[in-house]
């Protein structure tokens, strides 16, 4: 019985996998046609970016402030405070901002594309538009994914900016690091392959996170629980797949 | 004929929605579908539209197989229609204007000053020109039916499909509802075909109906013809009866023998 409920898993995880994956390659086609419409981008740029960018800048100072505080306890043991620039940097740019910004445009962003495309679908908003042969594929899901795979990587810079800021706020002006050795370390340590890192894992994610989102929206079942159910399952697979992907980029910049 | 379904076989999920379904609707004239909750109306105008494919049979719109048509085909064929949908489906984040706007903005190339023109004129027929500014969350269950008529003209399609045009309407809202149907239909030759369950509000427009139950067409002629009818289903539905072939409780066990087994646990 175990082994029957554990292929009916694996089964219908490669099911998922396969949907998601034709999706993907159907959205992709639309994507060029949607460029064609750049207001319907810009708008959902707005949508996803600049309406989550409070969240993303608090979050930012407050990661960007523990990171000073627990790397100033740190190297204070090895007598190295004047890395601290050099470490926040590194952890911002290439890990923090890129995931942290994910899970959070995964809560925010990625539940209101889901719930969004689920209410169009369950008011026959979509099928008006297909009987309207109007593909909504190319008017609703495209701009969308393309507004997001687009914020992320913004998002994610911005994340890093206010997050070094909150390194600096809590190294240098609370625990009396030197200034110039904090921005000179950093200046010096880092270099445009840890820049990189950040911006493909930051554009990585906001392709993963996107697609799950406009995905699971898509395809949710027109009711009001069918909405609920594919709201939790964008944030779960979102928060799940960010990590393995960030597991994976790692190991292949390594 | 516009639409021809022959001896159309459709089921969900293992259960038969259509058991060789025949329906024919004629060019220039108002179509009533009619039949009980659940007997696939809806699922017949999804066949129609091509939404969905029959599982065995054949549906002709204007002359052309759906079944053999391709997804630009199918869009092409779309184009020539227009659908009213029971709760309006207006796109929530346009205006009144804008969902009127939208299939001309996305099908032609027309100067916006027409546009303007194309789409205050059809909202003016519904009697909605005041609300173009509105927002659908704003508008009454009817009126938003009234846009929906609306932007299923703007483009002047052949054929016009109304998906339960009257349900919840309060008697004016109704009322305005069927004039417009009827005027669609006898001013622009606009072919109608209209899915309800309100038999007398239909029996005053429709030049033909067709009454189906349990996945066939029951009964076919002008409504009065199905109000003379001698078939017991015929007659239970066109009166609203509860007793008939068609039963009013869903397949249950014996009512007594339930409550008492509920009373023991």
């Amino acid at each position: 019985m175990i082994a029957s409920v554990g292929n009916g898993f694996i089964l219908e995880g490669v099911r998922q996998l396969g949907s998601v994956a034709i999706f993907f390659v159907r959205l992709l086609g639309e994507c060029v046609p949607a460029l064609r419409r750049p207001r319907l981008i810009v708008h959902q740029i707005y949508n996803s970016g600049a309406r989550s960018l409070i969240i993303i800048m608090l979050s930012g100072l407050f990661v960007g402030m523990v990171l000073g505080l627990q790397g100033y306890e740190l190297l204070q043991r090895f007598g190295s405070v004047e890395a601290l620039g050099t470490a926040a940097a590194l952890g911002l740019l290439k890990e923090l901002a890129p995931v942290v910004t994910a899970l959070l445009f995964a809560g925010r962003a990625g539940t209101a594309l889901t719930s969004e495309i689920g209410l169009m679908r369950a008011t026959d908003q979509l099928t008006a538009m297909e009987i309207m042969a109007v593909d909504p594929l190319r008017y609703v899901a495209a701009p969308r994914f393309l507004g997001g795979v687009l914020a992320m990587p913004l998002l994610a810079a911005i994340f890093s900016v206010i997050g070094l800021y909150g390194a600096q706020l809590i190294g240098v002006e609370l625990m009396g690091v030197d200034k110039g050795v904090f921005w000179s370390q950093m200046q010096g340590s880092v270099g445009l392959r840890n820049v990189t890192e950040g911006v493909v894992k930051s554009v990585v994610f906001g392709i993963a996170c996107s697609l799950i989102a406009v995905h699971e929206g898509y395809h949710a079942a027109p009711t009001a629980e069918g909405v609920a159910l594919a709201t939790t399952r964008t944030v779960v697979a979102s928060s799940v797949i960010t990590l393995l992907l960030d597991y994976m980029l790692t190991a292949a910049f390594l | 004929m516009v639409v021809d379904v022959r001896d159309v076989y459709y089921a969900v999920s293992g259960r038969p929605i259509f058991t060789g379904l025949d329906v024919q609707v004629r060019r220039g004239r108002i179509t009533a579908i009619m039949g009980p909750s659940g007997t696939g109306k809806t699922t017949l105008l999804k066949l129609i539209t091509a939404q969905i494919a029959a599982d065995r049979g054949e549906v002709r719109v204007r002359g052309q197989d759906l079944a053999a048509l391709s997804r630009s085909e199918i869009y092409a064929l779309r184009k020539r229609l227009g659908m009213l949908f029971q709760n309006g489906a207006l796109l929530t984040d346009m205006d009144v204007f804008e969902n009127v706007a939208f299939p001309v903005r996305e099908h032609t190339d027309l100067p916006e000053a027409l546009i303007r023109k194309l789409v205050l004129t059809k909202l003016q027929a519904v009697g909605l020109r005041g609300a173009a500014e509105l927002m659908p969350g704003e508008l009454s269950g009817g009126m938003a039916r009234r846009v929906a008529l609306a932007r299923a003209v703007v483009l002047d399609p052949e054929m016009l499909i109304y998906d339960e045009p009257f349900v919840g309407l309060d008697p004016i809202s109704l009322g305005v509802i069927m004039r417009l149907i009827k005027h669609m239909n006898e001013a622009l030759g606009i072919t109608s075909i209209v899915v309800s369950h309100d038999v007398r509000e239909l029996a005053t427009i429709a030049h033909d109906s067709y009454l189906l139950s349990g996945g066939r067409v029951a009964a076919a002629g002008a409504p009065e013809q199905l109000r003379a009818s001698d078939s017991p289903a015929v007659r239970q539905f066109m009166t609203g009866s509860e007793d008939g072939p068609v039963a009013f409780h869903y397949p249950a066990p014996d009512y007594a023998t339930q409550l008492f087994a509920a009373d023991e646990s």
